[in-house]
């Protein structure tokens, strides 16, 4: 017999989902398939071809942004987590103070604070620091990066940490081990699949990123969203589908390596 | 000398208390505990009543706010656990996920630096030891309860602590297997020579593993003693009432003649009553009877309290007889089934009951 409350038996149930699929899912579809045009046109289809992926390879501009991308998201991702390895644990492994509620929110306050806000305000604080020392290189994006994916990457990292039995460090601090060995051997093996985790949301992320981008490069510092932005402004060949796709595919890549190495972790418990 | 050398642990007027200002909660309170060396020490008391953190407080997760505890004449109170020789179970074995059953018994010994073939050999006898070879390579999470279980004793004892610290650590299992490893847990006692302290709510438990027990409520320790004598000779009402079943009744005491003393019931008969030797007793007096120290008869005319059968309740090896006595309190007796048979007796039946002699105690209030 069904479960009264099955979610499965409520009317109009299937209809909402397969919409709400629909609707997430037909644009991407769309974006694969046109890349994959042989016209030069975005919405009439005129045979198979990989013209689009060549032209995109043989594009240095594109090569070049997705590069860097790459390069920025890679640095930032690494720095931001590890200070959120250390603010979770930090914020966990503490007893309840006066103020800890409040470094939560401190540390969350860039999920909140609008996104335009901190470019425009990074804008003007960069500009002053490019006149005071005279340099203009990639330091700045993989700071601003870096700044917001903290949060992205303490999210996970301090949900697994509060999941953790608190006994385990305290047995293993009974059995000799010192403070930094009770970290070695056991928090931050277990600690693991949510670093993973972490370091994955903040990678995509930074990845992702056109708002902060876009006002904190200098000339000449295209990331690949930038660059795709860039070129909305003339004429929209299917090249940009192409990218997406490259770009679609590396995500699932990065999402499939993370559910494997989490899942291998977890059979191991 | 020689005495303070038998000492494992000398728990000097410790007291933990919690927060400050008007929200101060005080969990232990001037606490004194000698525990010697190779000694099964249990500290009983229901939750909330400070064991546990006083067992914490030995292992070091906690620290306290006043006085000493002494290992082996050394104070250890302000030491971080990791320089502490003595191993803690846990109540939920806490055992690593990570590793397997020899990694996790061999972490202690690793810490240490000890040498690998040494940490090996250790851990093959300490896997002997709770029978658990075959398990060796198993990780923690591919084993039984039970299995866990004698996994964290012998993570626990492969160091060879000088005390072994035990926080509830038989809660989690079942019935069956709670009594088969209270029985192991004695014989690796045995075995290893090392002193444990065992800390539970269980009264059953303690009377049954442990060389002595200590009784706690509210942050203080009640009465310490070995089992027959918190049992059989209880300090106190909480101690009373706390082990076993208890009866109460209220009397006023006539004479006093050595460890004896007269004393006559609300009913106006009188009877001999025990008194500990800390109590001077006088005037309106509260005296506890065990229920298994009364037996039932017919009534008649000269017995110490009469009644009428509230209820028997059958239990197999025994049987449980609520009696209403005429000031309306219920009596309790236990009568072991001797006889094969019904116990002769129904619910309703006017009865007399008759004293065990010495079963009758004079408490502390």
């Amino acid at each position: 017999m069904r479960k009264r409350f099955d979610i499965r038996v409520q009317p109009g149930f299937a209809t909402i989902a397969m919409l709400c699929f629909f609707i997430l899912y037909v644009p991407i579809f769309t974006l694969v398939v046109y890349a994959f045009n042989s016209g030069i046109s975005i919405a009439r289809w005129e045979g198979f071809s990989f013209r689009w992926f060549v032209a995109a390879w043989n594009n240095n501009l594109v090569i070049e942004a997705a590069i860097r991308s790459v390069q920025i998201a890679a640095i930032a991702a690494v720095i931001a987590t590890a200070v959120a390895t250390l603010a979770a644990i930090a914020t966990t492994r503490t007893a309840g103070y006066r103020g800890l509620t409040f470094k939560y929110s401190f540390i969350n306050m860039p999920l909140m604070v609008p996104e335009i806000v901190t470019a425009v305000a990074l804008l003007i604080l960069f500009s002053r620091i490019k006149v005071w020392t005279g340099y203009s290189g990639l330091g700045y994006l993989i700071l601003a990066h870096t700044a917001f994916c903290i949060p992205f990457a303490y999210l996970p990292i301090r949900a697994r940490l509060e999941n953790m039995d608190l006994a385990l460090e305290r047995a293993a601090a009974d059995l000799y081990a010192t403070p930094f060995k009770v970290f070695r051997y056991i928090t931050l093996p277990l600690l693991w699949p949510g670093i993973l985790a972490g370091l994955m949301l903040a990678f995509v992320i930074s990845l992702d990123d056109i708002v902060i981008t876009e006002f904190v490069k200098s000339a000449g510092q295209e990331t690949l969203p930038t660059y795709m932005l860039g070129q909305l402004r003339r004429a929209i060949t299917p090249e940009m589908n192409a990218i997406s796709t490259v770009f679609l595919l590396l995500s699932l890549a990065i999402v499939t390596i993370f559910f494997f190495l989490s899942r291998s972790n977890e059979k191991s418990e | 000398m020689r005495k303070q050398q038998e000492l494992a642990i000398e728990v000097r007027s410790v007291g933990r208390v919690y927060g400050d200002g008007a929200g101060q909660v005080t969990a232990l309170s001037n606490i004194f505990l000698n525990i010697r060396q190779n000694e099964f020490f249990t500290l009983l008391g229901p939750s909330g009543c400070g064991k546990t953190t006083l067992l914490r407080l030995i292992a070091g997760f906690d620290f306290p706010t006043a006085g000493e505890i002494l290992l082996y004449g050394e104070d250890i109170a302000p030491l971080p656990p990791f320089k502490r020789p003595v191993n803690t179970v846990f109540q939920n074995y806490a055992l690593f996920p990570h590793m397997t059953v020899a990694q996790n018994i061999g972490f202690g010994l690793e810490m240490l630096g000890r040498p690998k073939q040494e940490i090996t050999t250790r851990v093959d006898e300490m896997l002997a030891l709770v029978h658990m070879e075959p398990m060796r390579n198993r990780k923690v999470m591919q084993i039984s309860g039970g299995q866990q279980q004698r996994v964290a004793l012998a993570r626990a004892l492969a160091p060879k602590p000088k005390v072994l610290l035990l926080d509830e650590p038989l809660s989690a299992l079942d019935y069956k297997l709670r009594k088969e490893m209270q029985v192991e847990l004695k014989r690796v006692q045995a075995e290893t020579g090392i002193t444990f302290i065992f800390v539970t709510h269980d009264q059953e438990e303690a009377l049954a593993m442990s060389d002595r027990i200590a009784v706690m409520s509210h942050g203080e320790v009640r009465q310490v003693g070995a089992p027959w004598e918190i049992y059989d000779r209880p300090a106190e009402r909480f101690v009373a009432d706390f082990i076993g079943e208890t009866n109460f009744l209220t009397a006023d005491v006539i004479s006093i003649d050595g460890q004896r003393t007269r004393v006559r019931l609300s009913n106006g008969t009188t009877l001999d009553a025990t008194y500990p030797s800390d109590l001077t007793p006088e005037g309106k007096v509260t005296i506890v009877i065990r229920p298994e120290h009364v037996q039932l008869a017919a009534p008649s005319a000269g017995a110490i309290l009469g009644g009428q059968i509230e209820d028997l309740t059958y239990l197999g090896t025994d049987t449980h007889i609520r009696v209403r006595l005429p000031d309306t309190s219920l009596f309790t007796i236990r009568q072991q089934n001797s006889r094969i048979g019904p116990i002769g007796f129904a619910a309703g039946d006017p009865v007399s009951l008759t004293i065990s002699e010495g079963a009758a105690q004079i408490l502390k209030d």
